[in-house]
C-alpha cells in the first residue's frame, strides 16, 4: 500500500458533509436559541426544544417565583403576601440571599462548594459594624467595608488554597471553615449574648444602616430606571450594528426589543410597588430601598467578570474540564484560590446587608450561619447554577435569592406557631431537592447528546 | 520512494532528502528503574504525515510527551528546523509551533467552539474578551480546514458529534501558526463516516505543509493517511521509513516482535522484510 501525499480523494467533500449525522433536533437542543434563530418564531421553537431537553435556563426559577407568590397570596391570612409593604420587605430580605448566592455561584462554577459562606458573611458584617463604632475604631464607613472585604477575601483565599494546593476536597475544607468561623464569630462579637449596633445619629455609621433601610425617592428611582433601560438598549444596538458590520450573526432585532421591554416592565413594577405608601397616614414611607441598585451593581460586576473576562472564562473552563484548562496553560490553583477569595469577599457584603436589614443591629441571634449557608446554596442551585460546575450565571443567583427570600418570609407570615420554624427549613430544603433533580436531569440530557 | 518535501530549506542530510522539521537523535527516557525509550531516532518532515505505531507499552505516549514538552529526555538531542532545542514545557513546544491533540480531547464540554479554540489565549480589547475577533478567526480557521458541518460555532462542544469534536480539537491545534501537529489516536471511538472526515482533515493539514504525526492503533487508518511509518517496540525504534516500504503484515510483525520474518528493518528502498 502506498500513500500518495498529493492525492485528495473526490469523496472528501461528501464525507465531510456527511458528518452531520446528528438529528438536527438533538443538536439544537444544546444550542442557545439566540445564535441559531434568525426570526422570533424560530427562536421560540429552538427555545422550547431546549426546555424540553432539560436546558431550561431561567424558566424553572421564574415559574417557581410565580407559583410561590400565588400560593402564599392564597394561604396567608388576609391574603397579605403581595401587599406592597410585604413585597418591599421581601426585596430587602432577599438581597442578602441574592448577594450570597452570587458569591456561591463563583465557587459552584468550579464544581466546588463553599459551605462557609454563612459564617464568613456574618464575620464580614460584624467586622464592618465593629470598625465604625464610636467610641471605638471610628473608621470611615467605606474603609470599614473594604476591610471586611479584605479580611473575608483572605479567609476565602486560605480555604481555596487548602482545596487548590493541598487537595483537600472543598466540601471538607469549607465545612471545617464553617465550624471554625462560626466560633470565631462569637469571639469577635464579644461573647454569646453580645450585640453590636449602628448609631444612626452618626452620619458615618448611618451610611451602612441606610444600605438596606435607606430609600430612594420614587422620582429619582424612575430617572435611574430610565437611564439604565436607555443605556442597555443603546449598548445592545451598538453591539448589533458592530457585529452586522463584521458579518457576524446577530439575534433578531424584535427579540432584543422584547427582552429590553421585559426589563423595563419589571423595573417599572418594582418602582411602582416601592412607591406605594407603606407607612401610616401620619408618616408616609415611599421609595426604593438603596439595596436594590446595590445588588444590581453587584450583579453587573459579576456578569461582566464571568462573561467578559479571561478570569471568568477560565472559571467556566475549570468547571467544564480542568485537565483541558491546565493544558491550555491556565494555572488552576490561581483560578481556584481567586474564586474562593472573591466568593468570601462578596459574602462579606451579604453580611453587611444582613446587619443593615436587621435595623443595624448584629447579635448572635441575627442569623444562624448554618441556615444562611443552606439558603445560599439552595438559592444558587434553585436559580439554575449547576452543582456539577461550569453552568450558571450571576443572574441565576439573584432570581434564586428572590425565591428563597419569598419562601422564608411567606412561611413567617403564616403564623403557624410551633410549625413555623421547622417549615423554614423544610420548604427551602424541598425546593432545593427539586432544583437538584432538575440539575441532574439536564446534565443527563446533555450527556445523552454528547454520546451520539 | 515517494517524497514530497515542502520543508523549509535546510542542510540536506541523511537518506530522506531535505532537513526534517523535527529530528530526534538518541532519545533516552527512564522512569525510576523502568527504561521507556532507548536511543530513539525519529524524523518528522514538513508536509508529510508520519504514522507512529507500536503495541501498548512500546513507548508511543512517552515519545509523544517528550516532543510536546510534557517529559524531558534523559539523553539525546532534539533539532527543530535544524537547530538544537530544549523543550521544557508545553509552553516551549507551543512557542516552537508544536501542538498536540490528545486522545481524550482537551475540550471543555460546557464552552462553545470559539471559547474552546481560544482557551488560554483569548485576545482582549479594553481588558475584556474580544469575542468578535475570536469568532471571526475561528470561523476562518474552520472553513479553511473545511470543517463546515457544525450548525454554529457558538454551540457548546457538548452538542457536537465525536468527529466534530475531533475536528474542533485539530482546528484548535493548527490555528496558532503551528508547524508540527501531534495527534494521539485521532480516530479512536469514531464511526466510519466520522473517521473518514478526520482522516481527510489530516490530509489537509499535510497539504498545508505542516508536519503531522499520527499515533494510532488502527493500521488501516495509518496506511490510509501516512507518508511515513515509524514503529516502536519495547522503547526502541525498530523501523522507520516511507509507507511504501511496509505492508500491513510487516508492521504488525515489527510491532509484536521488533523484526519482520526474523530480519530487522533496513533502510528505505531495500526489501520490505516480508519473506
Amino acid at each position: 500500500m502506498t500513500a500518495d501525499p498529493g492525492e485528495t480523494p473526490a469523496a472528501t467533500v461528501d464525507a465531510g458533509t456527511a458528518d452531520l449525522t446528528l438529528d438536527a433536533k438533538v443538536a439544537a437542543a444544546d444550542v442557545p436559541p439566540a445564535i441559531l434563530a434568525q426570526s422570533l418564531g424560530e427562536y421560540v421553537r429552538v427555545w422550547w426544544l431546549r426546555v424540553r431537553s432539560g436546558n431550561s435556563g431561567l424558566l424553572p426559577v421564574v415559574m417557581a417565583i410565580v407559583v410561590v407568590a400565588v400560593v402564599f397570596e392564597i394561604i396567608t391570612p388576609e391574603h397579605a403576601y403581595l401587599r406592597p409593604s410585604n413585597l418591599v420587605y421581601i426585596f430587602g430580605l432577599s438581597t442578602v440571599y441574592m448577594v450570597l448566592a452570587m458569591a456561591e455561584t463563583l465557587v459552584l462554577l468550579l464544581a466546588e462548594v463553599d459551605l462557609s459562606v454563612g459564617a464568613v458573611a456574618l464575620i464580614g458584617g460584624v467586622i464592618a459594624f465593629k470598625l465604625v463604632q464610636q467610641p471605638g475604631p471610628d473608621w470611615p464607613w467605606w474603609l470599614a467595608v473594604l476591610a471586611a472585604f479584605a479580611i473575608c477575601g483572605a479567609i476565602g483565599a486560605l480555604q481555596g488554597a487548602l482545596t487548590a494546593v493541598l487537595k483537600v476536597p472543598s466540601f471538607v475544607s469549607t465545612l471545617g471553615g464553617f465550624l471554625l468561623f462560626s466560633g470565631v464569630l462569637v469571639i469577635i462579637l464579644g461573647g454569646a449574648d453580645s450585640t453590636v449596633s449602628l448609631n444612626t445619629s452618626d452620619p458615618n455609621q448611618n451610611v451602612i444602616y441606610e444600605m438596606v433601610q435607606g430609600l430612594i425617592s420614587p422620582v429619582v428611582a424612575w430617572i435611574i430606571l430610565a437611564v439604565v433601560v436607555v443605556a442597555a438598549g443603546a449598548s445592545q444596538w451598538a453591539r448589533t450594528v458592530r457585529r452586522r458590520r463584521r458579518g457576524l450573526t446577530t439575534p433578531p432585532l424584535i427579540l432584543t426589543a422584547i427582552k429590553l421591554a421585559l426589563t423595563a416592565i419589571f423595573g417599572a413594577a418594582v418602582v411602582i410597588i416601592c412607591s406605594v405608601n407603606r407607612g401610616s397616614s401620619l408618616r408616609s414611607v415611599t421609595g426604593v430601598p438603596w439595596v436594590i441598585p446595590i445588588v444590581l451593581v453587584v450583579l453587573g460586576i459579576w456578569t461582566v467578570v464571568l462573561q467578559r473576562t479571561r478570569f471568568g472564562r477560565y472559571i467556566y473552563a475549570v468547571g467544564g474540564n480542568p485537565e483541558a484548562t491546565r493544558r491550555a496553560g491556565v494555572s488552576l490553583p490561581a483560578i481556584r484560590i481567586w474564586a474562593f477569595a472573591l466568593c468570601s469577599a462578596t459574602a462579606a457584603l451579604g453580611g453587611i446587608l444582613l446587619g443593615s436589614f436587621f435595623y443595624g443591629e448584629y447579635s448572635s441571634n441575627t442569623a444562624d450561619p448554618g441556615q444562611l449557608v443552606l439558603y445560599t446554596v439552595a438559592a444558587a442551585v434553585i436559580g439554575g447554577v449547576s452543582l456539577f460546575g461550569g453552568r450558571g450565571k450571576a443572574i441565576h443567583g439573584v432570581l434564586g435569592g428572590l425565591l428563597i427570600g419569598g419562601i422564608a418570609y411567606g412561611v413567617s407570615l403564616l403564623s403557624l406557631g410551633s410549625l413555623s420554624t421547622p417549615l423554614q427549613y423544610i420548604l427551602p430544603g424541598g425546593v432545593l431537592l427539586i432544583a437538584v433533580l432538575i440539575d441532574v436531569q439536564s446534565r443527563r440530557g446533555a450527556g445523552a447528546v454528547t454520546g451520539v | 520512494m515517494t517524497e514530497v518535501n515542502e520543508a523549509p530549506a535546510g542542510a540536506s542530510r541523511g537518506g530522506d532528502g531535505a532537513e526534517p522539521l523535527l529530528r530526534l537523535r538518541g532519545i533516552d527516557k527512564h522512569f525510576g528503574p523502568v527504561q521507556a525509550l532507548y536511543g530513539v531516532n525519529l524524523d518528522l518532515p514538513a508536509g508529510q504525515v508520519t504514522g507512529l505505531c507500536g503495541d501498548n507499552g512500546a513507548g508511543k505516549s512517552v515519545l509523544t510527551r517528550t516532543i510536546s514538552g510534557a517529559h524531558q529526555p534523559d539523553h539525546g538531542e532534539i533539532f527543530f528546523d535544524g537547530k538544537p532545542v530544549h523543550i521544557r514545557s508545553t509552553r516551549d513546544a507551543s512557542a516552537l509551533g508544536i501542538e498536540t491533540v490528545y486522545q481524550d480531547l482537551a475540550l471543555a464540554d460546557n464552552l462553545d467552539i470559539v471559547q474552546n479554540m481560544f482557551l488560554g489565549r483569548e485576545p482582549l480589547s479594553y481588558g475584556l474578551l474580544d469575542e468578535d475577533s475570536m469568532e471571526l478567526q475561528a470561523a476562518e480557521t474552520l472553513s479553511s480546514l473545511r470543517v463546515t458541518t457544525v450548525r454554529s460555532i457558538r454551540q457548546p462542544v457538548a452538542s457536537l458529534s465525536g468527529g466534530q469534536r475531533q475536528s474542533v480539537a485539530v482546528a484548535k491545534a493548527v490555528m496558532w501558526n503551528s508547524k508540527l501537529v501531534l495527534l494521539d489516536e485521532p480516530t479512536a471511538a469514531l464511526g466510519v463516516v466520522q473517521t473518514r472526515s478526520v482522516l481527510d482533515l489530516i490530509k489537509r493539514l499535510r497539504d498545508r505543509g505542516l508536519a503531522v504525526m499520527v499515533i494510532s492503533h488502527n493500521l488501516t487508518d495509518v496506511f490510509e493517511v501516512a507518508d511515513r511509518i515509524a514503529v516502536l517496540y519495547l522503547g526502541r525504534m525498530v523501523a522507520e521509513g516511507p509507507t511504501s516500504t511496509f505492508d500491513l503484515q510487516s508492521v504488525v510483525q515489527y510491532m509484536t516482535t521488533g523484526t519482520a520474518s526474523g530480519r530487522p528493518y533496513e533502510a528505505a528502498g531495500s526489501a520490505s522484510g516480508k519473506g
